[in-house]
C-alpha cells in the first residue's frame, strides 16, 4: 500500500503547487518566462520523474509505443509550444488516474478473490490423544483430524465421532446447513458450524475437493473469450495507428495552412489518448467479476468464453435421471385392500438383504421387523422370495407372480410396480419411482419463456420418460438410449445448427458434456470426471442454478459490450474533436484515465448479481 | 511443461498484454498467458531448452516492460 501512498503524496504536493502557480498567473500578469518556466518544470519533475525515467529506458530498448514514452512526448511537447500549465496538468491528471485505477483494480481483485476464499489454512491432527496444528499439505490419508466449531474443513474426510451442522454455502451457495453424524463424509472447504468433529482423512490435500476447485478457478482464467481476443488485437493496432495519425496531423496540414503550433497541440492530444488501457483492463475485469459472482452462487464457470457462449444457447438438452429427477427411488403409492403397514412389513422382510434401488426405497421407510428366521432367495429379473417354516413371502414383478400362479391385480403405471404376496394369497402392490425435482417444472417453463428449446434424453423406457417429460412440459424427449446413443442424438441436435448446452449429473455422460457447446454438470461436488469434462459445474443439486448462471452471463456480457462501446466511442470522439481543434489536453486526459476508471467501476457491477 | 508463477506489482493491464506478446516470442516458450487480474503468469516451456535460461529471459522481458514488476520463480 505504501506505493500508493507515496504516489498520493506526490500528487497532492504537485497539485497544490500547480494551483498556486495558476492563481499567481491570474493575479499577476506578465510573470517573466525565466520565473514561470523553472517553477513549472520543478512541479513537472516532482509529479513525473518516474514516467520520464521509464520513458528513457524504453527509448533505449527501442520501445517507442510505450505509454510512459508517449505521455512524456505529449507533456514535453506542451512545454515546447509554451503551454506549461497544460503540460503539468496532464501529468498530474495522468498520475491521479493511474492511482485511481490501481486502487479500483486492487479492490475488485480482492473482492473477487474473497468470494473464492476457500483455502483452509490449517488442520488439527489428533495422534495419541494429542492435537497438533499442521498445514493441510502435511496431513496424510488415514490421519485423524479434529474440526472445532467455526473451523474450515481442510481435507475430504469421514466423521468418526461427534455430530454437527455444516455450512456448505462457500461451495454450493446453499444456505441451509447440512447435518452430519458418524459415517458421513465431509467435503473440504465447508465450515463446521457448531459441534466438534473428529474425522478420518480420505484424500490428501492436493486431491481434496477444495484444492481441485481452487485449481480449476485459477486455471479457468486461461481460456480467453472472443471479446478478450478482440480487445487484445485492437490494443495491438490502436496505439500505432493513433501515433501515426498524430505525426500526420502535426506536420502535413501546416504545410498548407501554416500555424504549426496549433497543429502540434492537436497532435499531442492524440498521444494522450493513445493508450488502450480502459479496454485492456475493463473487459477481462468484467468477466473476472462475472465468474466471481457465479462462484458465490455455487456455480463454477471454467472460463470467460463460456460466459460469452451461455446467453446465445438456444437448446438445452437434459439427462433425465439425477438431473431432472432426484435419481433416488421413493415409494409413490401403495395399492392394497389390507393395512398399508402390513404390506410394507412383508416387503421389508423380503427385501432386507437386497441392495437393489427399489429395495432401498422400501428399506428407507425404516419398518422394524425381525427377519432372522427367514431364508432369502433372489430371483434375478423377478424379485425376492423369503420363507421360514410356516410362511412364504413373494415380493417382485408380474413375472414372479405368474411363475408362482398367483392371481394379481394388473396396474398400469410408468413407475416400477412391486407386487407382494404371502402364502399364495395376493396382498397388494407398492409403486416405486424416481421423483422429479420440485423446481424442474418452473425451470423448464422459464427456459421456454426465454425462447429456449428443451430436450430430454434418457436410457429409461418410453412410458416413464413420457410421464416425466409431460409432467414438466419439456419440448422433446428420447427414450431407450444407450450411453453412446445419447451422444449420437446430441450430435444430431448440434448438426441442425443449434447452440446446445448439455446438462447432466456427470457420472456417465462425460462425452456429451465435452461435445456440447456448453457442458453443465450438476450436483457433482467430488466427482472428478464431471468437473474435468464440464465447462460449468453446478455444485448444488438445484436446477434453478442454470437460470442463475444465464442471468449472470447475460449481465456480464452486457457490461462487457457497454465497456467496449463506451471506451472506444469516447476515444474516437475525442480524437475527432482534437483533430478539428475543438478539444484540448484536459479532455484528452479524461479520454485516457477517466474512461478507464469509469469502465472499471462499470465492470465491478458484474460482481453484484 | 506448464507452470504457474506469481507476479508482484503488476500494475498495468496493457503492460501485462505486452509482456505476453513479447514473452511468447522467446525461444523455448510454447505458450504464455499473463493474467493481470490474478497476478499470475502461466508458462508452457519446451523441455528441450534449459529452463533456468528461459526464465532469465522471461524476467528480463518483464523488467523491460515494467521495471517495478517482478516474477516469483
Amino acid at each position: 500500500m505504501s506505493k500508493i501512498r507515496k504516489r498520493l503524496i506526490r500528487i497532492l504536493i504537485s497539485a497544490t503547487l500547480f494551483v498556486i502557480m495558476l492563481l499567481l498567473n491570474i493575479f499577476i500578469t506578465n510573470i517573466p518566462l525565466f520565473i514561470n518556466l523553472p517553477i513549472y518544470l520543478i512541479i513537472y519533475l516532482i509529479i513525473g520523474y518516474d514516467i520520464l525515467e521509464k520513458a528513457c529506458r524504453n527509448v533505449i530498448y527501442g520501445k517507442l509505443l510505450d505509454e510512459n514514452f508517449l505521455m512524456t512526448v505529449a507533456t514535453i511537447g506542451a512545454f515546447c509550444i509554451g503551454e506549461f500549465s497544460e503540460g503539468v496538468a496532464v501529468m498530474i491528471f495522468y498520475q491521479a488516474g493511474e492511482l485511481f485505477q490501481s486502487i479500483a483494480v486492487r479492490k475488485s481483485r480482492k473482492s473477487v478473490a474473497g468470494l473464492m476464499d476457500l483455502r483452509p489454512d490449517f488442520a488439527n491432527k489428533v495422534e495419541n490423544g494429542m492435537v497438533t496444528t499442521l498445514s493441510p499439505e502435511e496431513i496424510q490419508i488415514g490421519d485423524i483430524i479434529e474440526i472445532k466449531a467455526g473451523e474450515k474443513i481442510a481435507l475430504d474426510c469421514i466423521v468418526i465421532s461427534g455430530q454437527s451442522n455444516i455450512d456448505t454455502s462457500m461451495l454450493t451457495g446453499e444456505s441451509q446447513p447440512k447435518f452430519v453424524k458418524i459415517g458421513d463424509s465431509l467435503i473440504s472447504g465447508c465450515v463446521n458450524i457448531d459441534g466438534t468433529l473428529q474425522a478420518k482423512v480420505t484424500e490428501s490435500y492436493s486431491n481434496s475437493t477444495v484444492n481441485r476447485i481452487l485449481d480449476l478457478v485459477q486455471n479457468a482464467q486461461e481460456k480467453k473469450s472472443k471479446s478478450e481476443n478482440f480487445i487484445t488485437k485492437f490494443a495491438k493496432i490502436y496505439t500505432p495507428i493513433v501515433c501515426i495519425l498524430a505525426i500526420i496531423i502535426a506536420f502535413i496540414p501546416p504545410i498548407f495552412v501554416g500555424n504549426i503550433t496549433s497543429w502540434i497541440y492537436r497532435a499531442l492530444c492524440f498521444l494522450v489518448v493513445s493508450c488502450p488501457c480502459a479496454l485492456v483492463i475493463s473487459v477481462p475485469l468484467s468477466f473476472f467479476a462475472g465468474i466471481g459472482s457465479a462462484s458465490r452462487n455455487g456455480i463454477l464457470i471454467k472460463g470467460s468464453s463460456y460466459i460469452e457462449k451461455l446467453p446465445s444457447i438456444d437448446t438445452f438438452v437434459f439427462d433425465k435421471t439425477g438431473t431432472i429427477t432426484k435419481g433416488i427411488f421413493e415409494i409413490k403409492d401403495i395399492i392394497t385392500k389390507i393395512d398399508k403397514n402390513e404390506i410394507l412389513r412383508l416387503a421389508t422382510i423380503a427385501e432386507c438383504k437386497s441392495t437393489h434401488p427399489i429395495a432401498q426405497a422400501i428399506m428407507d421407510k425404516n419398518i422394524k421387523i425381525d427377519a432372522s428366521k427367514y431364508a432369502h432367495q433372489n430371483i434375478i429379473g423377478q424379485g425376492v422370495i423369503a420363507y421360514d417354516n410356516s410362511n412364504k413371502i413373494l415380493v417382485g414383478n408380474e413375472t414372479l407372480m405368474k411363475a408362482n400362479d398367483i392371481t394379481f391385480e394388473e396396474i398400469h403405471s410408468p413407475n416400477s410396480i412391486v407386487h407382494v404376496a404371502k402364502n399364495k394369497t395376493y396382498m397388494g402392490a407398492i409403486i416405486v419411482g424416481d421423483t422429479i425435482k420440485s423446481e424442474a417444472k418452473e425451470v423448464i417453463t422459464e427456459l421456454h419463456n426465454n425462447n429456449i428449446k428443451t430436450i430430454m434424453l434418457s436410457g429409461d423406457g418410453k412410458e416413464i420418460v413420457t410421464d416425466v417429460a409431460d409432467s414438466i412440459g419439456i419440448n422433446e424427449k428420447y427414450s431407450n438410449l444407450l450411453p453412446d446413443e445419447k451422444l449420437l442424438k446430441l450430435e444430431e441436435i448440434l448438426k441442425d445448427g443449434n447452440k446446445v448446452a448439455f446438462v447432466g449429473d456427470g457420472i456417465n455422460d462425460s462425452p456429451s458434456l465435452v461435445r456440447s457447446d456448453v457442458g453443465i454438470s450438476m450436483g457433482s461436488l467430488g466427482t472428478d470426471s464431471a468437473i474435468e469434462a464440464s465447462d460449468i459445474v453446478i455444485m448444488n443439486d438445484n436446477l434453478k442454478s442454470i437460470l442463475k448462471s444465464q442471468v449472470i452471463a447475460k449481465k456480464t456480457m452486457r457490461i462487457v459490450k457497454e465497456n467496449i462501446f463506451f471506451a472506444i466511442g469516447v476515444k474516437i470522439v475525442i480524437l475527432i474533436l482534437s483533430a478539428l481543434g475543438l478539444s484540448n489536453m484536459w479532455w484528452a486526459v479524461f479520454g485516457d484515465v477517466g474512461v478507464t476508471v469509469i469502465a472499471i467501476l462499470n465492470a465491478i457491477r458484474a460482481l453484484k448479481s | 511443461m506448464k507452470k504457474i508463477y506469481n507476479m508482484i506489482d503488476l500494475d498495468c493491464a496493457n503492460c501485462a498484454r505486452r509482456m505476453e506478446e513479447n514473452i511468447a516470442k522467446l525461444n523455448g516458450v510454447r505458450n504464455v498467458s499473463v493474467n493481470f487480474l490474478t497476478q499470475k503468469m502461466t508458462l508452457d516451456l519446451d523441455e528441450a531448452f534449459n529452463e533456468k535460461e528461459i526464465l532469465k529471459y522471461v524476467r528480463k522481458t518483464v523488467k523491460i516492460i515494467d521495471s517495478d514488476c517482478d516474477v516469483e520463480f
